[in-house]
């Protein structure tokens, strides 16, 4: 059996540093921070007090009350960046046939949120169940395909997947494979995550995850740096529009690139520290190529998952460095959590957005916050620090991992026909 | 309007997003106002939370209007 080729056709972004595509692709050349002061709770008690926050983002710009007040900010971010993707690919939903069309998205968490506020409501009550009845259809991390499909009449494939800050990855790899064996002609995929609350702040504070870095938020997000503290926490979602080829060529649709390739792996190791030889990374790495059917000299960008973490980073880079050989060197690498802090299960699409900006625009998105070199990062290596660079990007390569060691690798690049 | 009448008539119109003039008596919460199942509990539940008391499933079942909310309320509310 033949497989069908992928392409992207539309592109939706809300990110710390944009709510739009357009304005997320600007602050990615520009090199701009998207951390600050948490503004959504009181962080007196909490050891970290910054993350990297959606700003100015008003549900009901988008939604009708009634729609927007039964969804968990999670799918609030999903069903506009999902909007703002059908908008952008020019499909015309009266004519394209819908039973042909899937939604398949990644949240890590869900409606984290929701789920921290139904309990908060039961604790303080004296043990009497009274639970909302949208507290569960909120909550589950499957509602935002859900509500996609119920909301645009897409009835082809559709489910969430949940790996962690892996998780959109796995949607894309999904709907990628979906499409190229024939299972339906356009997925919206994508992921969202909307974690920047007590729980979330909290919970990775007692994992020791975050950077605590009070006195300076817009540098701490510093993959790379030897100075790295620890991750900062991001929300937002991004929305991409797949397609087969002979479909989107078929209504004149403008072909923002090609996948080419995808891999998965897991570390098969710890729940959440990564395998001090990375073997499971430089797996991923390896069979994303292998999928592909490329060598590894033919990719220009790497946009690493390097969180700011001292143990993850030096860790990616070198399984990156055994993958690539001569080409590590030769090669961009970044790292754009430098700007847009962790966005979990919203991270593979945000970054798998910046690569097609790499691709479209020919910039590569910097790392930024680069102060001192770390002597576990071999100096010879273009992390692409501080500032865009700008080359021609053909094919670029998007890495994220998760917590319980899920590992997820893919590649675009530009469509040449 | 009596008090209960109108706390009931701005309940409904925050959970189910309809307009004053649409809450009338005769007004079926799924008929006339666009609520699923799902609405109907949570307006009981908001009732319930607003006016301190405890409406039991099998007499919730039987408020399907408007005019049923507030006349039971107006019985039952101390």
């Amino acid at each position: 059996m033949e497989l069908k080729r992928v392409v992207v056709t539309g592109i939706g972004a809300l990110t710390p540093l944009g709510n739009t595509k357009d304005e997320y692709w600007d602050s990615l050349a520009k090199g701009v921070s998207g951390a600050a002061p948490i503004t959504r709770f009181d962080t007196e008690k909490f050891r970290t007090k910054f993350a990297c926050e959606v700003k100015g983002f008003e549900p009901t710009d988008f939604l009708d009350r009634k729609e927007a007040r039964k969804m968990d900010p999670n799918t609030q971010y999903g069903m506009v960046t999902g909007e703002e993707a059908i908008k952008d690919s020019g499909m015309d939903l009266d004519s394209v046939d819908k039973s042909r069309i899937g939604v398949i998205w990644g949240s890590g968490i869900g409606g984290f949120s929701t789920f921290q506020d139904e309990m908060i409501n039961f604790a303080k009550g004296d043990g009497t169940p009274r639970f909302n009845p949208f507290f569960v259809p909120k909550m589950i991390a499957d509602i935002t395909p859900g509500l996609l499909s119920i909301k645009y009449g897409f009835m082809g494939p559709n489910f969430a997947t949940v790996s962690a800050c892996a998780s959109s990855n796995n949607a894309i790899t999904d709907a990628y494979a979906y499409i190229q064996l024939g299972k339906a002609n356009a997925i919206l995929t994508g992921g969202s995550e909307a974690g920047v609350i007590e729980s979330g702040i909290g919970g990775f504070n007692a994992m020791k995850a975050l950077s605590e870095r009070n006195d300076s938020p817009e540098t701490a997000s510093r993959p790379y740096d030897k100075d790295r503290d620890g991750f900062v926490l991001g929300e937002g979602a991004g929305a991409i529009m797949l397609e087969e080829l002979e479909h989107a060529k078929a209504r004149g649709a403008k072909i923002y690139a090609e996948v080419l390739g995808s891999g998965m792996s897991a570390d098969a190791y710890h729940i959440t520290q990564p395998h001090p030889e990375g073997t499971g990374i430089e797996l991923v790495m390896r069979n994303a190529l292998e999928d592909a059917g490329l060598t590894a000299d033919k990719i220009d960008y790497l946009n690493t998952h390097g969180t700011s973490t001292p143990l993850g980073d030096a860790g990616e880079i070198k399984a990156a460095q055994r993958v690539f050989g001569g080409n590590a060197e030769k090669m961009n690498i970044s790292s754009t959590k430098s700007m847009t802090g962790h966005l979990l299960g919203a991270a593979g699409a945000v970054e798998f957005i910046a690569c097609l900006m790499a691709l479209e625009k020919g910039i590569v998105p910097p790392t930024i916050n680069h102060f001192t070199d770390d002597p576990e990062i071999d100096p010879n290596l273009n992390l692409t620090f501080n500032e865009a660079q700008e080359r021609e990007v053909n094919i670029a390569m998007s890495n994220t991992f998760g917590f319980g060691g899920h590992n997820t690798s893919i590649i675009i690049g530009k469509y040449t026909g | 309007m009596s008090e209960i009448a109108q706390k009931v008539t701005s309940i409904i119109i925050d959970k189910l997003g309809v307009e004053e003039s649409e809450v009338t008596p005769e007004a079926s919460f799924t008929n006339d106002l666009g609520a699923d199942s799902l609405d109907t509990v949570e307006l009981i539940m908001e009732f319930e939370k607003e006016f301190n008391i405890s409406i039991p499933d099998d007499q919730a079942e039987n408020i399907a209007t408007v005019g049923h909310a507030i006349s039971y309320l107006e019985e039952n509310v101390k």
